[in-house]
C-alpha cells in the first residue's frame, strides 16, 4: 500500500515573544522545540496511534501535520500533494479532506451556534449544499453518529459530553474527509463513555474507508485503535512499529516506562518488576543534549549524552531511537 | 457486615443523602450512601462524574455548602459524629485527622504564598507536639516542613520552601499538595483524582508515594478515582458509584475478577486492556440517568442488558459474603 | 419583559433603567413636550426664578436664564444633544474598536502591533485636553465634536475587543473552523464575535455616561454645540456667571446631566452583572 501522508524531518519551533528591546538588540530568538525532526507515514486505511506524555509535541504535531499550525520546516505530503507549499485556495481544497477532532467537547463546539448551524458551516463554506440538501445532509450525518436530525435545533450546552463529542466528530466528517486527526478525543469522556466514542470512531473508518491519525496518552486505548503506534518524547519519535509489536516487546527504555506505569486491572503480580521513571519531563524550552531520554533513563551511558541516537530501523517494520536497545548484533 | 469482627472502624458513613438546589429542580447528589474505611486500609471509590463520588467526601470534610446540603444520615469518625459538627471543631479535625487532596494541585495551591509558608501555616495551626515559643516553634515547623517534601520525593527540599507554586511542575505540586496533607500525620487521607491532571510516568510514582507512607505513616486512604485500573493496583476495597448509589462494593480483587452488579461488570468491558488488547471493548450504552428526575427502580435500569420485572422497584443493597455486597436483583444468582 | 427583569436584579436598577427610558423618551418627543421653543428669549424673564419662588411663573417651571429662554424647555432638547452625542460616539467608537480589536487579537503580527501602538499612545493623552485640542483645530460644531470624541474612543472597545479575540482564538472551536477551511475574516465575524459580545455590550453601557459627561465638558467650555442650540453643558456654562443670583439656571441642567449619567451607570452594572460576572473594568 502507499503512503497517503508522508511527513519528513518536521521541526516546529514556538519563538518566545522577548518584546521590542532583545529584538532590537538582535539577542537570538529562544523558543520552545515542540517538534524536532518528525517523520512518519501514515497508508491509506490504517490507524498510526501517537502516544506521548504532555509536552511530548504529540497535539503540536497532528495540528503541523493540517497546517494549523505553520510547521518551522519539513516536509508533509498528503496523496501527492506537498501541504507544506500550498496556498490559501490549494489549502483550503485540502480542508475537504483532513479534519480534526479535538479532545475536549466542551472547547470545541461555539456555545452560540445550534449543532444544525456547526454542521452545515463546512458545507456551506466550501459551497457544497444548501437549503433542504443541507439540511437533510445534516440530519443525515447526525443520525450516522448516533444523534438524531432534530438535534440540529439543539445548542451544544444542553448535550453531554459523549454527546458533544459525536456532535464533534459529525463536523469532521460531513466533508468525506479521507484523513482525520483524532487528538486524544476520549479523554475528556467518562468511561462507559469513551468506549462508545472508540466504537463509533472505529465503525465509521470501516463503512467510510477512513484513515485515522489517533492521539493519545493511554496505551491501552491506543493499543486497541491502531494498526501502528509512534511513541513520541519530548518533540521525536523515539520508538514506532506495529502496534501489537511494539506493546507486546517495547524495546526502548522509554516505551517500557510507559507500559509499566499504566495502572492495569490485569496485571498479576508483576508490580514490583516495574520500570520506574524518576524526575519530571525536562523542560521543551531547553532540552538535554544527546539523548533527550537520558536524564531519566536508567540504563543511560556517555554517549546518551552527547550523541542524539538516530531511529534507525530494526526490521522492515519497526524503528527505534536507542543506543542500547534492542540489543543489535555487532 | 456484622460478620467482620472488627472494632469500630475509622470512618463510617450510613445513609448519607446529600442535595443541592438548583434552578432544574433538587439533585440528589448522594443519595443513601453507606460505606467504611478501617484502620490503615485503603479504599478505592470508583465512579463517574455525577456518581456522587467526590460530594460523598466533601460532606466528610464538611465542605458542603449551600445551595449543598446534608439531608440525612451519619458520618461517624473515630467514635464522632461529624453531621452538624460547629465549624470550629471541624477546623481542628481537618488537616489533623483528615485531610484531602485535591484534582487540580494548580488551583488547590495559593499562587501568592511560598509552599513553605502553605506547610508551615498548617503546621503551626494543627500540629500538637511543636516546642513553645515562638521562634524554636517555627523553626520546628520548617524542619518538618522539609522533612514532608523530602518524604513525597521532592529533590533539594530545602531550597525549594521558599519557592513559589508556579516553579513547581505538575507532578511536583501534586506531591507538595500531599505533603501538606500530610504534613500533621492525619489518620485519613482522602485523596480525590490525585493523578487525573498528571501523566502516567508521574501518576506512577505519586500512588506510589501515597502507597509507601500509608505503609510508613499507618494511615487509612481513601482514593477517589474514576480508573479501575488504579484502584486493582492500590486499593484494599472498592466501592462502585452510580448515580449517587453504591452499587457494589467489596475485596479489590474479587470485585474485579468477578463482578456482581452489571455496571461494574460494563465498566470493566469497556476498558481496553493491555494484555488482551484483540478482546472487543463493549461500550454501556445510554447515559447517566439525569439526578434530578430519578427513577424509582434501579438507576442503571436504562442502560442495563439483564433488566427485568423486579429491577422496576426499588432496589436495596444486598450481601454477598465474603465482604461483598451488591445492589442487583440478580447478585444472589451469580456465582 | 420577563427577559428584563432577569436582567436587571435589583429595584435600583430597574428604576434606574426607568430613568435613562424616560430621558430617552422626552428626547425623542422634545417638541411635544417642550412648553417653549427653546430658543425663543424674551428679555422681560431675564434670569425669572422657578415657579415655586416668589417672583416665579408656574409656566416657566424651572426659571428662565440670562436670555430669558425657559430653562425646562432647554433642559428637555438638551436631552437630545447628550444623548445623541453619547450613544453615536459610542456606536462609532465601538464599531471601529470590534475592528481593530478583532484584527489585532485575532490576526496578531504588524496588525496588532500598529493598533496596540496606536491605543498606548492615545492613552498617554488626558482624555479632554486630546478633545480640546481637536476642537479647537477643527472648530466647533456637533460633528466635529462627534468625531473629536470618537477619535479616542474607539480605544476603550478595541482593548476589551483585543483582549477577548486573544482567548477565543486560542479555542478549540476557532481552531475547528480553520481545519474546516474558513478564512479569518469568517471566524473573526462568526465565529469570534458572538462569543465576545457581551463584555462588549457592557462596555458601551458605561461608556455612554462617560461621553455625555465630556459632551457636556466640551460645551461647558464653548467647544461644542453652538448657541442657539440648547446642550448641558453650555446651560451650565450660561450660567456660572450668576451662580450666586440665580443658581437654578447652572444647577437644573447640571442635574440633569448628574441624573442621566448616575442613572447610566447603574443600569449598565446592571447589565454587567448579569451578563458576565467576571468583567469587571
Amino acid at each position: 500500500m502507499t503512503a497517503l501522508l508522508e511527513v519528513t524531518d518536521l521541526v516546529k519551533h514556538y519563538p518566545i515573544d522577548q518584546g521590542l528591546f532583545p529584538r532590537l538588540l538582535g539577542r537570538p530568538a529562544g523558543g520552545v522545540q515542540a517538534l524536532n525532526g518528525v517523520s512518519l507515514s501514515i497508508r491509506a486505511g490504517e490507524t498510526l496511534g501517537l502516544i506521548g506524555e504532555s509536552g511530548c509535541g504529540k497535539s503540536t504535531l497532528g495540528r503541523a501535520i493540517l497546517r494549523l499550525h505553520e510547521p518551522t520546516s519539513g516536509r508533509i505530503r498528503f496523496g501527492g500533494t506537498d501541504i507544506v507549499g500550498l496556498d490559501a485556495p490549494g489549502l483550503k481544497a485540502m480542508r475537504r479532506r483532513m479534519q480534526i477532532v479535538f479532545q475536549n467537547p466542551y472547547a470545541s463546539l461555539n456555545p452560540r451556534k445550534s449543532v444544525g448551524e456547526i454542521l452545515a458551516q463546512p458545507l456551506r463554506l466550501h459551497g457544497l449544499a444548501k437549503g433542504g440538501e443541507l439540511r437533510a445532509r445534516v440530519g443525515a450525518m447526525l443520525e450516522s453518529v448516533g444523534l438524531r436530525a432534530e438535534h440540529a435545533a439543539r445548542y451544544p450546552h444542553q448535550f453531554s459530553g459523549g454527546q458533544r463529542q459525536r456532535i464533534a466528530i459529525a463536523r469532521a466528517l460531513i466533508l468525506n474527509p479521507e484523513f482525520v486527526v483524532c487528538d486524544e478525543p476520549v479523554s475528556a469522556l467518562d468511561v462507559s463513555i469513551q468506549a462508545q466514542i472508540i466504537d463509533l470512531l472505529d465503525r465509521l473508518k470501516r463503512e467510510l474507508g477512513l484513515t485515522y491519525l489517533f492521539i493519545s496518552h493511554d496505551i491501552a486505548v491506543i493499543g486497541h485503535v491502531s494498526d501502528r503506534v509512534a511513541v513520541m518524547y519530548l518533540g521525536q519519535i523515539v520508538e514506532s512499529g506495529p502496534a501489537r509489536a511494539v506493546l507486546r516487546t517495547p524495546h526502548h527504555p522509554y516505551t517500557r516506562a510507559l507500559m509499566s506505569a499504566v495502572p492495569r486491572v490485569d496485571r498479576g503480580d508483576d508490580r514490583a518488576e516495574r520500570v520506574r521513571l524518576t524526575g519530571d519531563l525536562p523542560s521543551p524550552l531547553n532540552p538535554p543534549p544527546g539523548c533527550r531520554f537520558h536524564t531519566r533513563c536508567a540504563f543511560a551511558t556517555e554517549i546518551c549524552r552527547t550523541t542524539p541516537p538516530a531511529l534507525l530501523p530494526l526490521d522492515d517494520s519497526r524503528m527505534v531511537a536507542c543506543h542500547h536497545f534492542p540489543v543489535r548484533p555487532a | 457486615m456484622t460478620d467482620h469482627p472488627m472494632p469500630e472502624p475509622l470512618l463510617s458513613i450510613t445513609d448519607l443523602r446529600v442535595a443541592f438546589a438548583t434552578r432544574g429542580g433538587l439533585v440528589r447528589a448522594v443519595d443513601g450512601v453507606s460505606l467504611e474505611v478501617r484502620a490503615g486500609e485503603c479504599l478505592g471509590i470508583v465512579g463517574e462524574s455525577g456518581s456522587g463520588k467526590s460530594v460523598t467526601f466533601a460532606s466528610v470534610m464538611g465542605l458542603i455548602r449551600p445551595p449543598g446540603r446534608i439531608e440525612g444520615g451519619s458520618i461517624r469518625f473515630g467514635g464522632r459524629d461529624l453531621v452538624g459538627l460547629d465549624p470550629a471543631a471541624y477546623r481542628r479535625l481537618r488537616g489533623r485527622e483528615i485531610a484531602m487532596t485535591l484534582q487540580d494541585a494548580s488551583t488547590s495551591l495559593n499562587p501568592a504564598l511560598t509552599v513553605g509558608t502553605q506547610i508551615t501555616e498548617v503546621l503551626l495551626a494543627h500540629a500538637e507536639d511543636l516546642p513553645a515559643g515562638h521562634g524554636p516553634r517555627r523553626r520546628a515547623a520548617r524542619q518538618r516542613a522539609i522533612d514532608m517534601m523530602r518524604l513525597v520525593g521532592i529533590p533539594a527540599a530545602e531550597g525549594r520552601l521558599d519557592d513559589y507554586p508556579h516553579q513547581f511542575s505538575g507532578g511536583m505540586r501534586q506531591r507538595m499538595m500531599i505533603a501538606i496533607a500530610l504534613s500533621c500525620r492525619p489518620r485519613l487521607l482522602i485523596a480525590d483524582e490525585p493523578t487525573t491532571a498528571l501523566d502516567v510516568t508521574i501518576q506512577a510514582q505519586v500512588l506510589e508515594l501515597i502507597a509507601g507512607i500509608r505503609a510508613t505513616l499507618g494511615m487509612s486512604v481513601v482514593l477517589i478515582t474514576h480508573d479501575l485500573g488504579v484502584v486493582a493496583e492500590y486499593c484494599d476495597r472498592v466501592a462502585v458509584l452510580y448515580a449517587g448509589q453504591i452499587v457494589e462494593s467489596g475485596p479489590t480483587a474479587q470485585v474485579i475478577a468477578a463482578p456482581r452488579h452489571p455496571y461494574t461488570a460494563g465498566l470493566l468491558r469497556s476498558v481496553p486492556v493491555l494484555s488482551d488488547l484483540d478482546r472487543p471493548i463493549q461500550p454501556i450504552p445510554g447515559q447517566v440517568p439525569d439526578l434530578v428526575d430519578l427513577p424509582e427502580g434501579c438507576r442503571f435500569l436504562p442502560r442495563c442488558a439483564l433488566a427485568h420485572a423486579a429491577c422496576h422497584a426499588a432496589v436495596p443493597m444486598r450481601g454477598l459474603g465474603a465482604g461483598r455486597a451488591a445492589r442487583c436483583v440478580l447478585a444472589e444468582a451469580a456465582p | 419583559m420577563r427577559r428584563l427583569g432577569n436582567l436587571l436584579p435589583g429595584k435600583l436598577a430597574k428604576l434606574a433603567a426607568a430613568a435613562v427610558l424616560a430621558f430617552v423618551l422626552m428626547a425623542a418627543a422634545a417638541p411635544l413636550l417642550a412648553p417653549h421653543d427653546p430658543a425663543a428669549t424674551d428679555l422681560f424673564r431675564r434670569l425669572q426664578p422657578p415657579g415655586w419662588m416668589a417672583e416665579g411663573d408656574w409656566a416657566y417651571p424651572l426659571g428662565c436664564d440670562a436670555l430669558g429662554r425657559d430653562i425646562l424647555s432647554r433642559i428637555i432638547y438638551g436631552a437630545r444633544v447628550s444623548i445623541f452625542i453619547g450613544v453615536v460616539v459610542v456606536l462609532i467608537a465601538t464599531a471601529i474598536g470590534i475592528a481593530a480589536g478583532l484584527a489585532a487579537g485575532y490576526l496578531r503580527g504588524w496588525v496588532d502591533r500598529v493598533v496596540s501602538g496606536l491605543i498606548d499612545i492615545l492613552l498617554g493623552f488626558p482624555y479632554l485636553i486630546f478633545a480640546v485640542g481637536l476642537m479647537a483645530m477643527m472648530g466647533p460644531g456637533v460633528l466635529n465634536m462627534v468625531m473629536a470624541l470618537a477619535y479616542k474612543e474607539w480605544v476603550v472597545p478595541a482593548r476589551v475587543v483585543r483582549g477577548e479575540t486573544l482567548a477565543a482564538r486560542e479555542t478549540e472551536y476557532v481552531e475547528a473552523a480553520r481545519a474546516m477551511g474558513a478564512s479569518s475574516t469568517y471566524i473573526m465575524a462568526r465565529e469570534v464575535l458572538p462569543n465576545i459580545l457581551s463584555p462588549v455590550i457592557v462596555v458601551a453601557s458605561v461608556r455612554i455616561a462617560q461621553v455625555i459627561i465630556l459632551e457636556a465638558s466640551l460645551s461647558f467650555l464653548g467647544l461644542g454645540v453652538q448657541p442657539p442650540t440648547a446642550s448641558w453643558g453650555s446651560m451650565v456654562a450660561d450660567g456660572r456667571g450668576y451662580i450666586l443670583d440665580a443658581w437654578w439656571v447652572s444647577t437644573f441642567p447640571g442635574l440633569a446631566i448628574l441624573l442621566l449619567v448616575l442613572s447610566i451607570n447603574v443600569a449598565s452594572q446592571a447589565v454587567r452583572d448579569a451578563m458576565d460576572p467576571r468583567f469587571h473594568d
